[in-house]
């Protein structure tokens, strides 16, 4: 039972045929770290990637980040419900930070994220952020990428701002950023470059009236001027209220103007290169020629391969495995 | 002889009247309760209090998926206005003084008093008694809250409004410090935060009430206060409340009256400190607490009730709550403690202690208000709290703070008082739920359904229109014969619903070596399961007392555990969905309120149906041996109560559980 690795080519097999109920044994196998574990994880991806599925995965992947005590969560809590109303199943990755000293971590999202428990097509994990810096759990990038293939939509939920979403838009097809009506911080972290600019950005609590208004104005205006095309909706924080259907159709809007396939190639290499560096350090990079020509090699590969598989070329190129 | 003149006569020219005296009581069904209630007035108790279930207190039917388990365990069940004629009946309202502790419902259970009273040929004006009707320490400790601040602080105000108008006797809010102390309080905090509350309130009520009538308001506010065992400095408390309290109504509300600014409270003294080790030894404790609101006459309490010697073990039985009402009278008539004038006055040492705790107050009050009062302060003051608590139990666990009988003198010989087949509780009879959920249904069978319908639309109405009181179409809906669980349910859909912070989220990491210990156990089996291992605590049910959860949670962090901790009130499928989605290695649930023997099964029922039966399934709580029994045969793997008070040999215990289940070698649990 140590390990409990299950077989990834039959949980693949099962999120191919879009068996919901194969979520949880998904996140349990690539969140461990056994040996085995990793073996059955790497046939779990392969089993599911484009190469397999004839195709990117189906499923949406929506990052959604923004400050601590927006109401990211009573947000999602509606969003997913918005969802569900159009006949949409919903994976959501809750990312919390972790406590360094530890190790050990409070996972308390999913508390705030109201749904309805005899719901099989809304699925809910909670993980600690890790040592990783930035926010994302190191199962996260893989499981968004599994879970697309059985979910219509994934949710990867993060806090913070400033970073995050850096994190989250090497993951997630489109990028949601959330801020309250009197937050300046966003706007100055927009103008200085502090912050990437967001695909879609939700300003919440517009039921505060005039604060929210001018908030969008202001942020619609600071956007324009930095020729960004996001679109900037405010969404009320009391339930029923307004704006989460115009959200929707925003988040629909931007992944049917979205190259899909580049965007999700561009992401697998990026995370390959990434483990490979996480693993092998500079001195494996300088075996590759450096960056630059490890990634225009990566581009010559084959576009339907997944990470583990992409990661183990680049480490049979470097002869360092 | 001249010099003597001088000298005012320490006794008081007539012996003070003593305080009401009463008995929080109320178990399963009206008629039960309305029997208990009559043979605790002829024992010589001179108001009621009255204590509701959880589902009343929440605004559940009887009948409804939440309350399952719950009806008539902490409280007696109140569905609609007859169900309070019963418990009423043959009391002369006119001349009793009850109490309601009420929260969320409050204006819903003062409306169906007013019916009653209405029906009993009783004008509303001659009514006496006190509403809860705090929701702040609801978020805060209790848990039994249903709307978020916003509406919630609009039907405090309402409530207040209509009372100093129309029933002008009554307290229409009590603002409670109890529950902060039974969180964990410091005396500080719990100063600090009663009067930030009351600030809130205060500000809420300003808004609705023309500016003539603020005196009235202000002198119509009374505190529900706590007093544990350092009965000194619990004294010294109270004192420093009257004074900030004077203070208030002079500086911030303008209140000239003296008489309209004096701080009065009702108490019902510590249970925190109650312990199941050696549970008579709860008699003194109650005693010495006793002393702590009565000593000093200038901050005397006006209306006391005491918990009785057993609530770390259950349920009090009549017996139980006729011993702890007989030290009252004993205090009050046997003792010389009337005869006197305020006995501290002029005490250096009261003095010092009340000047260290006015400073203290002033400065964490002004914390308060710089994040914007009481309401939007509620994360900060939970965290705070939390923290606190957590410092207690450390202290504890580590020696530094004496509980006797529990972690020192510990040998005992076998208590005679808890040998009985029942283990010296009261069982509430399995029956009383199926028959409240039977009598409701004939309830809403047998009422005018068209003006039923009419008053809840008028009360939605009424909810969406904030600039009017919302509590003559409440006082409309309970005479219609309007439910608790339908007015609660008309204004859920307006309103909206809330989850306080659970404060946890917060809580620092505290270094110390046995947690560093355990720190490594943990490491260890992470490995061997391959990934971190995952916990989850779960309080099933309506039971808001989560301060044991918050605990168990932090401490598990600590230790190196990830945790799921999704706050209070949920459902068993909701737990069972959690604990699947979230692959956790084991599930721990945390009940009080008597309900675990319907919801403990239904849990693991549900886990089994998600797919998780698997995942080892422990319980903390306080649950009667007898039960614990039943449940260790339903498949629970551990039972802890209150007499497992080492939080560390627990988490111990927990993570040799996980090895066991995953066939890891775990180091003997020690």
């Amino acid at each position: 039972m140590i390990g409990a690795a299950g077989d990834g080519s039959e949980l693949g097999a099962r999120l191919r045929e879009r068996d919901l109920s194969a979520a949880p044994a998904v996140l349990n196998l690539l969140e461990s770290s056994s040996p085995p574990a990793r073996e059955q994880a790497k046939a779990l991806l392969a089993a599911v990637s484009p190469a397999a599925l004839g195709g990117e995965a189906p499923g949406q992947i929506v990052g959604v980040t923004g400050p601590p005590g927006v109401g990211k969560s009573s947000l999602l809590s509606r969003l997913v419900g918005a969802w569900r109303a159009r006949g949409r199943s919903v994976a959501v990755l809750a990312v919390d930070p972790t406590s360094k000293r530890s190790g050990g971590a409070l996972l308390g999202d999913r508390a705030r994220i109201e749904v309805d428990p005899a719901d099989r097509s809304v699925f809910i994990r909670s993980t600690a952020a890790g040592d990783r810096l930035g926010g994302l759990a190191p199962a996260t990038r893989a499981a968004a990428a599994a879970l697309s293939a059985a979910f219509d939509v994934v949710v990867i939920e993060t806090v913070g701002v400033g970073q995050s979403e850096t994190e989250v838009a090497d993951v997630a097809d489109t990028v949601v950023v959330v801020v309250q009506p009197a937050s300046g911080d966003v706007l100055q972290f927009l103008k200085a470059g502090i912050m990437e600019v967001p695909d879609v950005l939700v300003v919440t609590k517009s039921d505060l009236g005039r604060i929210a208004t001018r908030a969008v104005a202001d942020l619609r205006a600071a956007l324009r001027s930095l020729g960004a095309g996001t679109a900037v909706v405010a969404v009320s924080s009391v339930a029923p209220g307004s704006g989460i259907d115009e959200l929707v159709d925003a988040l629909d809007a931007h992944v049917a103007g979205l190259d899909l396939t580049a965007r999700r190639r561009a992401a697998r290499r990026l995370h390959a290169l990434d483990d490979f560096v996480a693993e092998h350090g500079e001195r494996g990079l300088r075996a590759l020629g450096g960056r630059r020509e490890a990634e225009k090699w990566l581009a010559e590969q084959d576009p339907g391969l997944d990470v583990p598989a992409l990661l183990t070329a680049l480490e049979r190129r470097a002869a360092v495995s | 002889m001249a010099v003597m003149a001088d000298v005012p006569s320490p006794r008081l020219p007539e012996r003070d009247r003593p305080w009401l005296m009463r008995t929080y009581a109320g178990h399963s069904d009206a008629t039960r309760s309305n029997e208990l209630y009559r043979r605790n007035l002829e024992k010589g108790q001179t108001g009621l209090s009255i204590a509701f279930d959880l589902p009343t207190q929440t605004g559940y039917d009887p009948d409804q998926e939440l309350s399952r388990g719950e009806v008539g365990k902490v409280g007696v069940s109140i569905a609609h206005r007859g169900d309070m004629r019963t418990l009423l009946d043959g009391i002369p309202l006119d001349q009793m003084n009850t109490s309601m502790t009420i929260n969320a419902t409050a204006a819903w259970l003062l409306a169906l008093y007013i019916v009653t009273a209405e029906e009993q040929g009783v004008a509303e004006d001659k009514l006496q008694g006190t509403t809860q009707n705090d929701i702040l320490k609801e978020y805060l400790s209790r848990g039994t809250y249903a709307f978020p601040p916003g509406p919630s602080m609009r039907l405090i105000a309402d409530t207040i409004a209509y009372a100093v108008r129309h029933v002008p006797k009554w307290n229409p809010i009590n603002i409670c410090s109890y529950h902060l102390q039974e969180a964990g309080a410091t005396p500080v905090q719990e100063i600090a935060y009663s009067m930030s509350n009351a600030i809130a309130v205060l500000d809420a009520v300003r808004e609705r009430v023309p500016r003539e009538l603020m005196g009235s308001v202000f002198g119509r506010i009374s505190f529900f206060v706590n007093a544990g065992v350092r009965f000194i400095e619990e004294h010294a408390k109270l004192r420093v409340m009257a004074e900030l309290w004077d203070a208030l109504g002079r500086e911030r509300y303008g209140v000239e009256d003296e008489k309209l600014r004096r701080f009065r409270y009702g108490v019902q003294v510590n249970s925190l400190g109650l312990t199941e080790a050696q549970p008579e030894n709860n008699a003194y404790r109650i005693a010495l607490e006793a002393l702590a609101v009565t000593l000093g006459r200038s901050a005397r309490a006006r209306a006391i009730q005491l918990p009785a010697w057993n609530e770390a073990l259950g349920l009090p039985r009549p017996w139980d709550q006729q011993w702890s009402l007989r030290l009252q009278q004993i205090l009050a008539y046997e003792t010389d403690l009337l005869e006197y004038a305020d006995i501290f006055e002029g005490s250096k040492v009261m003095e010092g202690l009340v000047a260290e705790l006015v400073d203290g107050a002033r400065e964490e009050m002004q914390r308060v208000a710089e994040l914007g009062g009481a309401v939007d302060a509620v994360d900060y003051m939970k965290a705070s709290l939390v923290e606190s608590h957590r410092e207690r139990w450390r202290r504890i666990e580590a020696g530094e703070l004496t509980v006797v009988g529990m972690n020192r003198f510990t040998s005992t010989e076998p208590s005679p008082l808890t040998a009985d087949a029942e283990g010296g509780i009261l069982v509430v009879d399995a029956q009383v739920e199926a028959d409240q959920r039977a009598a409701v249904e004939r309830w809403r069978a047998e009422r005018d359904q068209k003006a039923v319908d009419q008053a809840l639309a008028e009360l939605a109405r009424v909810a969406r229109d904030d600039t009017e009181n919302i509590m003559p179409v409440t006082i409309a809906a309970a005479r219609a014969g309007a439910t608790t669980g339908e007015w609660a349910q008309t204004l859920r859909e307006v309103f909206g619903e809330y989850r306080a912070p659970t404060g946890v989220g917060e809580a620092a990491a505290v270094p110390s070596e046995a947690v560093a210990e355990l720190r490594e156990e943990v490491e260890r089996v992470s490995e061997a399961l391959g990934r971190r291992l995952k916990f989850l605590v779960g309080k099933p049910g309506l039971d808001g007392h989560s301060n044991g959860a918050e605990q168990i949670a932090v401490r598990a962090r600590d230790a190196g555990m990830d945790v799921v901790y999704e706050g209070i009130r949920l459902t068993p499928s909701q737990i069972a969905t959690s604990a699947a989605q979230e692959g956790v290695h084991v599930v721990g649930l945390s009940i009080l309120s008597g309900s675990h023997r319907e919801l403990i099964p239904a849990v693991l029922q549900a886990l089994r149906e998600a797919g998780a039966g698997d995942v080892p399934v422990v319980v903390g709580g306080i649950i009667p041996e007898a039960d614990a029994d039943a449940l260790r045969e339903a498949g629970v793997a551990a039972v802890y109560t209150p007499k497992d008070w080492n939080l560390n040999q627990m988490m111990r215990d927990i993570v040799a559980l996980v090895g066991e289940r995953h066939g890891v070698d775990t180091a003997a649990p020690a």
